[in-house]
């Protein structure tokens, strides 16, 4: 079942850029494309647990800051030949605001 | 028996239900046709070329009154219908009560006019029906009249480009990032700009109007950043609204527009709905193919026939004389989509498919979209297009034909094209010096110097020997930028500075980029190319920055970052030494560290903590350190005369000063540098990118130092006899660096790929070059000199460097 809970605005993310939205277990990161679409993926990469919100957005992909690990925000996949994946979750936009589907973040930290 | 048929509206959707319903059952109806404009049916969508004067009303009139008399339509123009008595089955004007057995609801839509202060002035019209146009057409005649358009979409840039044909001062104020944005992707509506400005409108985007002002009439509009655009005329073109009152008030079910079925029926069986005042499924209309779509269905319907409305895709052309323009379906970027890109910049031609497996998902095309319908055609049909997908972009006129010479543009230039600008060396003698022995890279360098000196036209050196010589010529596989581009960071340079591009957009269209927004590695290149060539028209984006230089602040491997204040020359106080410890405390720094660079490292800071950090610091004097960009980041001394018993200068002193003039700078890599005040060189300068070593007689100047992966000493520039001199070397082979390295080669390297006998010739010899660099280094600075941590130590970067939300999880607790 899905529960969606208003974060914010879309406007609040930067274009080609991203927020954090704290959670009990962990953050959440959620990126703002160039064509103004938003993802939520976990905002610790696999590899060294850098934080993927401050990564470089390109396409519908994020770069992460410390050592390069790109991830498809669809999927949540790292890309080439590095091997990992960051949990994503449903973020969609409604007249403006930004709704993020917390049921997944509560089985994440029950988990 | 003949049934009475009332159709509310005049418009483009009920006279092409009309025209299909008369098509199908001739005599089914009596119909009454009631419209609010004092005028029958004429095609709305022409409206663009009567404003610009390159058609008449009269010519887009498309049912006059011997149409609607041979249909036996009676017509009630300019009677507005006030009500609809569904119980009684009347149609209500103030003429009186009009009975009907069915109802069609084209009420259509209006404009959306913006609610700021001014907006009913005067003057401030919508751009929508023939009495807009003829305000427009009357303003536009007093000379000197300046119109401001709000509203970069469809209407508002053909309005725009209407006004401007009849000689008016446009300005168009567009709210989003791009032009278009709702049919165009960055780079379509790059060019689409390029276009408008080149006819002398001006564009304004990513701007929002705050108030119209005048008294008693328009005279201009004021943005919230301040700027003043005075005006005789402000066209709001900025979206519709469905009209829904009518529908609203008799009681029928609406959500945006009227809420129709598959058939076109309205909650009410015997009203029917048509045109932009609809809502089909959740979706609402303003173009032209599904709304045309829509009448045919709901002409059927009213003929008793079988047929229901499906939502196709939908192409837009922008009916701009000269403007090709087209797009078509979905071309959003996805994981399991792909896109196919094809740049022209010669021809400023961009085309890009989207693809998802073998089938096209959408189409943008500008500047030639002949094959527009084609594209379009296989989106709707589903068209399995894996067979000639190598060609596909080309069109169907290309399908299996030959790719085309990658080599042919330089082959195409004249003998007396010049190659090497720093040489001034011309096609014809490096195509003589081949032919006279000089076979590769390495001998047409020695015999003609051409490629000698910066290094940038390498690249077209190499295709000059690669024309001239045939396959007798293997190309040295040249590194590309990134997967994004086949173009080296010295072809970049050349050519952002030879086309004058000044924008990201501009790049990545000039330039053929593969992807739609480049990646990780050629952003942050670009973003310094750009602003070091063109400080004053490029726009600093820290979205393509590394996340240090995003948020001036080092990231440590745990997330937290660290901090460094500046300290000028090495040298700090007691207060300043005092505001650092009271910051240590307050914001429980774990680890205070002194660098190499003889600063002070504050470790272990949370981001949201950092314009807290910097407001206290600076509440101290501190400024940013820069200890986290690819600029300058310090200038390490030692004591020289002002303490030290073999000091020969003042090293402290000129440290201080070097640092105060090149502090804020961004330069390809990291710059550091240092004054020893004797050979001693107790500041270690002979390892620095820069290092000044003072002597009784002056000041020996050295470069290219370097003492990290690699461990190098510094060459001698020069050497002066005054600080002043020793302080114009420095900062002209700084700017000189900044203009021509690539991005991430620290100045050793650079100085190695070009030779010091170049740098000498520009920076020592030429005393005129040394200070037109000197003059272009101090215009970048009265830009980027600014101290970025007080612009970002207040509330609002504050929370917008904090969680956007903080979730509690119940199901968790």
């Amino acid at each position: 079942m899905t529960h969606w809970i208003d974060i914010g605005r879309l406007d609040d993310i930067p274009v080609r850029g991203a927020r954090v939205v704290k959670t009990g277990a962990g953050c959440v990161a959620v990126f703002r494309t160039g064509a103004d679409e938003v993802f939520a993926l976990d905002d610790r990469c696999p590899h060294k647990g850098g934080p993927l919100s401050e990564g470089i957005v390109h396409g519908r992909s994020v770069t992460c800051p410390l050592h390069n690990w790109v991830f498809a925000f669809e999927s949540g996949e790292a890309q080439g030949t590095d091997e990992g994946r960051v949990a994503t979750y449903a973020v969609r936009i409604e007249s403006g605001r930004l709704l993020l589907d917390a049921s997944r973040l509560a089985t994440r930290s029950a988990a | 028996m003949t049934q009475r048929l009332v159709v509310i509206g005049a418009g483009m959707a009920s006279g092409r239900a009309l025209e299909e319903l008369f098509k199908r059952a001739p005599d089914a109806y009596d119909v009454t046709l009631f419209g609010a404009e004092p005028r029958g049916n004429y095609n709305r969508i022409m409206l663009s070329p009567v404003l610009s004067g390159e058609k008449t009303y009269e010519e887009i009139v498309t049912h006059d009154a011997a149409w609607y008399a041979d249909h036996g339509v009676t017509c009630r123009f300019g009677e507005p219908v006030t009500g609809i008595d569904r119980a009684r089955k009347l149609v209500i004007t103030e003429q009186g009560e009009t009975p009907y057995d069915k109802l069609i609801m084209a009420s259509g839509s209006t404009p959306f006019i913006i609610p700021i202060p001014g907006h009913d002035l005067p003057g401030v019209i919508s751009y929508r029906d023939l009495d807009d146009t003829n305000v427009m057409i009357a303003v536009a005649e007093k000379p000197g009249a300046k119109a401001v358009v709000i509203g970069g979409g469809l209407l508002g840039l053909e309005a725009a480009a209407g006004l401007r044909l009849r000689g008016m001062d446009v300005t168009v104020v567009h709210l989003m990032g791009h032009l278009m944005e709702r049919q165009l992707d960055e780079a379509a509506g790059y060019l689409l700009r390029k276009e408008l400005v080149g006819r002398g409108i001006k564009v304004m985007c990513s701007s929002n109007s705050k108030e119209i002002y005048g008294d008693g009439r328009v005279e201009g509009l004021r943005l919230e950043n301040g700027t003043e655009l005075p005006c005789d005329l402000l066209v709001m073109a900025v979206g519709i609204r469905p009209n829904v009152a009518l529908a609203k008030e008799a009681g029928l079910a609406v959500g945006r527009g009227i809420h129709i079925d598959d058939q076109c029926v309205t909650s009410d069986a015997d009203i029917l709905s048509v045109g932009e005042c609809v809502e089909h499924d959740g979706a609402t209309f303003g173009l032209v193919a599904p709304i045309f779509d829509m009448a045919k269905v709901l002409a059927a319907t009213l003929a008793c026939e079988d047929a229901a409305y499906r939502p196709k895709p939908v192409s837009t052309k922008l009916k701009v004389t000269g403007v090709d323009l087209f797009s078509a379906g979905d071309f959003a970027e996805g994981d399991d989509r792909e896109d196919i890109v094809f740049r022209d910049p010669a021809r400023g031609v961009y085309k890009r498919l989207v693809l998802r497996g073998d089938r096209i998902l959408g189409a943008v095309m500008y500047g030639d979209t002949a094959d527009g319908n084609w594209f379009f055609q296989h989106i709707n049909d589903g068209t399995d297009v894996s067979e000639m997908r190598d060609t596909l972009i080309f069109g169907p006129a290309f399908q299996g034909g030959a790719p085309l010479d990658p080599m042919a543009a330089v082959a195409a230039l004249p003998d007396e094209a010049e190659i090497c600008g720093c040489n001034g060396i011309c096609k014809g003698e490096i195509v003589e010096a081949i032919k006279d022995g000089a076979t590769n890279l390495g001998a047409v360098r020695t015999v003609t110097k051409a490629s000698g000196s910066c290094g940038t036209c390498t690249g077209l050196v190499e295709q000059v020997l690669a024309v001239t010589l045939g396959d007798a010529f293997v190309l040295p596989t040249a590194q590309p930028v990134c997967g994004c581009t086949d173009l080296t960071h010295e072809d970049v340079r050349r050519l952002i500075k030879s086309q004058e591009l000044k924008s990201m957009q501009a790049v990545w269209q000039e330039l053929g980029w593969k992807t739609t927004c480049g990646c990780h590695v050629c952003r942050p290149a670009l973003n310094f190319y750009l602003l070091a060539d063109w400080p004053l028209d490029y726009r600093d984006d820290p979205q393509s920055r590394f996340v240090n230089e995003r948020n001036h602040a080092n990231i440590q491997k745990d997330g937290t970052y660290s901090v460094v204040p500046r300290m000028w020359g090495g040298i700090t106080t007691a207060d300043e030494l005092r505001a650092i410890a009271d910051a240590a405390d307050k914001y429980q720094v774990p680890t205070v560290k002194v660098t190499g660079g003889q600063r002070i490292d504050l470790l272990g800071v949370k981001k949201e903590d950092l314009p807290r950090i910097w407001a206290d610091l600076g509440k101290a004097g501190l400024v940013s350190g820069h200890a986290y960009s690819k600029g300058l980041r310090t200038v390490k001394t030692c004591v020289g005369t002002d303490h030290c018993r073999f000091g020969t200068q003042d090293s402290t002193g000129l440290g201080i000063k070097l640092e105060q003039a090149l502090w804020g700078s961004w330069t390809p890599h990291k710059v550091k540098l240092a004054v020893s005040g004797c050979p001693r060189n107790c500041a270690e300068a002979t390892c620095k990118d820069v290092g000044i070593i003072c002597v009784d007689s002056g000041y020996q100047v050295g470069v290219g130092g370097a003492a990290g992966m690699d461990l190098k000493e510094t060459e001698r520039l020069g050497d002066v006899a005054t600080e002043q001199e020793a302080i114009d070397l420095t900062i002209a082979f700084v700017q000189l660096y900044r203009e021509h390295a690539k991005y991430l080669d620290r100045p050793y390297k650079w100085v190695a790929k070009v030779g010091l006998d170049w740098v000498k010739a520009q920076v020592v010899e030429d005393a005129n070059n040394r200070q037109a660099l000197i003059d272009r280094f101090a215009l970048s600075q009265s830009i980027y000199q600014k101290d970025p941590w007080a612009e970002r130590a207040n509330p609002d970067v504050q929370r917008a460097w904090s969680p956007l939300e903080t979730v509690k999880l119940e199901a968790a607790e």
